[in-house]
């Protein structure tokens, strides 16, 4: 990665006696869309606040484009904010709202217009220009926000769960508008969510939080395939997670018990260390054993038609305590009640400490 | 919507109809009345417009109207001159914690009785009161000023009331706005002051409009606070609406002027109709 | 510079306190008045101006009558406002936003002009004055308070408690009773409250309506006639305390509970 825009310094917060943030430290490349994703307490919109300016963390530093901006004002600041409920300003015209920025920094009143309609046009509301805010949808109004950002050139834009107020259908059409957005402006646009599909339709850098600490951060595909941690496996996607504690390890091949019998992995864990196993619902395999690994019998509690595949629920016979999720083709003919093998691949398997 | 059952017809008509009847019988039959009473003469029945020409001719009455009409917007101008900051430091520079108690402190005379509110300006505006006494004790004026029974005395009974209203009103306002508005304009480079100008007071313009409408209206109308404070010098409408029927027990005539002062009430909340509406996105 | 507007704030605060506070703390200091005069220089402290007004009979049996008032006409207010508010939210009616705007009209006219059209009216139809009378003038000025308040918390959510209740078989007098009054009850309780407070300080209608028994405001309003006197320091103080302890004690119980 080459010098990073955004850098986050072991920054902490506390709103009282309560912390909120406890050491993160994030860096965050030119040009990239980057996802804080986490339930919500995870501390990703105090996260997000702090790069905006709107609060001062309790410790550590923030740079942008290499100035430390810790403690500069929202106003000072390269950021600016898409805010969850808009904030458009109900008095203005549209393009008053998105001039608004451009008129505090004392531009004339022509160029603002000619900008403010340049930006209304990049988010495809060109003909929004006279009319108030409350003249229109959910959906327009979050992208005259977006043109209200985007048009005083900020080097880092931030969005608040900006898709929360909208209806499934139109938040999945504006995810690929932001993302050709973003691509087209190239501005590093940082947006938190709660939403991991929406996380893994936009991100090209994810950042899964909890509890005030970032749990996993890279690629979300890397972040899927293998992610570095038990809360990762099953926030972001979901997990069949075996528990289970290391019996050998030996020339960097874990041998770990588990309540299915013993599965030998590559790793680097010592002897007597809890860990846990996690394996994606595609990844399991359901019948005769095709897999590598046998994971044991197990009963089927319910299928779930999802269209082009059926999600199955299944209960070990070994330990009912243990739950299963896999992915069927929507031909398979399992049914609830049945009581069927399973395996899964060896390399399939994530090794998780835990 | 409507239930099915075979009541279902008379039972919301039963529900609507006391409270109907009450407002037609004690409310709109009292204001006909009064309609066909100020177009009666005094002396013995017959119709006659001269109660209501009596207003337009006499210079006297027009007087009052032109009283009532100046102290109204004298009070409404300094009320919210004088309860906006309040309001704005109540709500803005007053801990979070500390707001509940800070309002119910500043609005709590405002629950006392209106009448011995007033008799309480007396006390410290007569010629011997607490103003005249201490500054004659300073030194600062030789003799008392004459401060009741003047304009001046109920222009400041009626704005101690309606700065407490108007704090109320214009502090529930500037708490309504969303902090994001605040936000968004600091994060767009306005300071303080532009956020203020360009975003907070135009959005609580509308409050403040509605609350100098309840100002007026109440203001207008009120014969408690000048009949105490201003006294007799310079009559406004109720007083001489309350002349007519306590010295002469001129109904007639009482009537005309009470609907003439409705009148203008009527034109004033026309006029500001359309400032009136609340604009919300 | 925001040390400086920090400071001009407190300032223009304290300022604006001490006017709104200096003639109820001249009021209270001065009905503790040892002389007859409620004027500097302060002589007490002393008690006998409440001694004064508690033995006075007008102004005792003025205060019963004024609360007598205010109840009854409080409970009759509340009552006509609640059903219709009920009626209106939950039927059809035709006409209904006429009849609705109807209801809330007198919310509009001053006191004085709704005293003067009921004092015409009851002269007309021989009416004499009395308490009934500047009664009755008050549910015409609470009525569409208490009207207003419970129907605009007459959501859709409480449509459908009372569609669950009457699916569960209740009848429409025990939806009513069990239902609708307890969810309803906040709105209800603040309706019943103001309206006290606004029949308890009214004083035109009154005025105007009352002859021989009258109301506390009325009563005090007499007294003025004698100037500046002590006794309407103590008595004014007196209701004061009344108030105070009333609007704590709507603070505690009703605006408590609302961040549930």
């Amino acid at each position: 990665m080459s010098a990073p825009l955004v850098d986050i310094r072991n920054v902490s917060h506390r709103f009282g006696q309560l912390p909120v943030l406890k050491n993160v430290s994030l860096a965050i490349g030119p040009g990239s869309y980057t996802i804080l994703l986490g339930p919500s307490g995870s501390g990703k919109t105090t996260l997000l606040s702090i790069l905006g300016g709107f609060v001062t963390p309790s410790e550590g530093k923030v740079f942008i484009r290499g100035a430390d901006c810790t403690a500069v004002p929202p106003a000072k600041r390269p950021t600016t904010t898409v805010f969850q409920d808009y904030a458009l300003f109900p008095h203005m015209s549209v393009g008053g709202n998105v001039g608004f920025g451009l008129r505090m920094q004392g531009v004339d009143g022509a160029t603002r217009a000619a900008k403010a309609r340049d930006a209304l046009a990049l988010v495809g509301l060109a003909a929004a220009f006279d009319k108030k805010p409350h003249q229109l949808s959910g959906g327009q109004r979050q992208r005259v926000a977006l043109a209200r950002a985007l048009v005083i050139e900020p080097a880092v834009l931030l969005l608040d769960e900006p898709l929360g107020a909208l209806d499934l259908k139109l938040r999945r059409q504006m995810q690929d508008e932001l993302k050709a957005i973003q691509k087209r402006v190239g501005t590093a646009f940082i947006h938190v969510t709660h939403d991991q599909e929406e996380a893994m339709a936009l991100a090209d850098h994810c950042v899964v939080m909890n509890d005030g600490r970032i749990e996993d951060d890279g690629p979300p595909e890397r972040v899927y395939a293998r992610p570095a941690t038990r809360f990762s496996a099953t926030f972001m996607g979901e997990s069949t997670i075996l528990a289970g504690t290391v019996a050998e390890a030996r020339n960097g091949i874990v041998t770990a018990s588990t309540p299915v019998g013993p599965i030998s992995l590559p790793g680097a864990l010592t002897a007597g260390s809890p860990v846990a196993l996690a394996i994606r619902p595609e990844h399991i395999v359901l019948g005769e054993a095709k897999g590598d690994i046998a994971l044991g019998m197990a009963r089927v509690d319910d299928v779930v038609f999802q269209g082009s595949f059926k999600r199955v629920l299944a209960t070990s016979t070994l330990d009912t305590a243990l739950q299963l999720i896999a992915k069927a083709p929507a031909s398979a003919t399992v049914q609830a009640g049945d009581t069927i093998p399973v395996s899964c691949d060896a390399q399939d398997i994530i090794l998780l400490a835990d | 919507m409507a239930f099915a059952g075979n009541n279902s017809r008379a039972l919301p008509w039963a529900l609507v109809t006391p409270a109907l009847a009450w407002t037609l019988l004690f409310f709109v039959l009292p204001f006909i009345a009064m309609g066909l009473s100020s177009l009666t003469a005094h002396e013995g029945g017959g119709f006659t417009l001269a109660n209501y020409s009596q207003f337009f001719t006499d210079p006297s009455y027009w007087r009052a109207m032109v009283n009532s009409l100046e102290v109204t917007a004298i009070v409404t101008v300094i009320s919210i001159l004088l309860a906006y900051p309040f309001a704005w430091i109540l709500a803005e520079q007053v801990p979070e914690r500390w707001q509940r108690l800070a309002l119910m402190l500043a609005v709590l005379p405002f629950w006392t009785s209106y009448v011995v509110r007033s008799y309480s300006w007396l006390l410290v505006l007569a010629q011997n009161g607490v103003v005249n006494r201490t500054l004659t004790g300073i030194g600062l004026i030789g003799e008392p000023l004459q401060l009741a029974n003047t304009r001046f005395a109920t222009v400041t009974g009626f704005v101690h009331f309606f700065v407490m209203l108007l704090t109320l009103t214009i502090f529930a306002n500037l708490k309504q706005l969303s902090p994001s508005y605040r936000k968004a304009a600091a994060d767009l480079g306005a300071g303080p002051v532009r956020t203020f100008l360009h975003v907070v007071l135009p959005l609580t313009l509308s409050g403040i409009m509605v609350g100098a409408f309840l100002t007026f209206v109440l203001c207008i109308g009120d014969y408690i606070t000048p009949q105490i404070l201003g006294g007799n010098n310079e009559l406004v409408m109720p007083q001489l609406v309350m002349m007519q029927i306590g010295r002469r027990g001129d109904f007639p005539l009482a009537s005309a002027l009470s609907i003439i002062l409705m009148a203008v009430v009527t034109i004033a909340y026309l006029a500001c109709a359309r400032w009136l509406k609340i604009e919300r996105a | 510079m925001r040390a400086a507007v920090r400071l001009a704030a407190w300032v223009y605060a304290v300022a604006v306190y001490g006017f709104i506070f200096l003639p109820v703390v001249v009021l209270v200091l001065f009905s503790l008045q040892a002389t007859s005069f409620p004027i500097p220089p302060f002589t007490g402290p002393s008690l006998r101006w409440y001694q004064a007004v508690l033995s006075d009979a007008r102004l005792t049996s003025a205060l019963v009558n004024s609360l007598l008032v205010a109840v009854l006409s409080s409970l009759a207010s509340v009552t006509l406002g609640f059903l219709s508010a009920w009626g209106f939210a939950r039927f059809v009616l035709p006409g209904s936003a006429i009849l609705r705007g109807l209801i809330t009209l007198p919310l509009t006219v001053s006191y004085l002009i709704i005293g003067m059209g009921l004092l015409v009216l009851f002269n007309w139809a021989g009416v004499p004055k009395s308490l009934l009378a500047a009664g009755i003038g008050h549910v015409v000025i609470n009525l569409p308070l208490c009207f207003a308040i419970i129907y605009s918390q007459m959501g859709d959510h409480q449509i459908n408690i009372e569609r669950a209740a009457r699916d569960l078989g209740a009848a429409e007098w025990k939806v009513l009773l069990m239902i609708t009054v307890p969810v309803m009850a906040p709105a209800i309780f603040a309706g019943f409250f103001l309206s006290m407070t606004f029949s308890w300080d009214e004083f035109v209608i009154s005025f105007l309506l009352t002859r021989f028994e009258t109301t506390l405001p009325v009563e005090i309003w007499n007294l003025l006639r004698s100037g500046l006197n002590p006794k309407t320091n103590a008595v004014g103080s007196l209701v004061f305390a009344v108030s105070i302890v009333l609007v704590v004690f709507f603070e505690l119980t009703l605006l408590r509970r609302k961040p549930a």
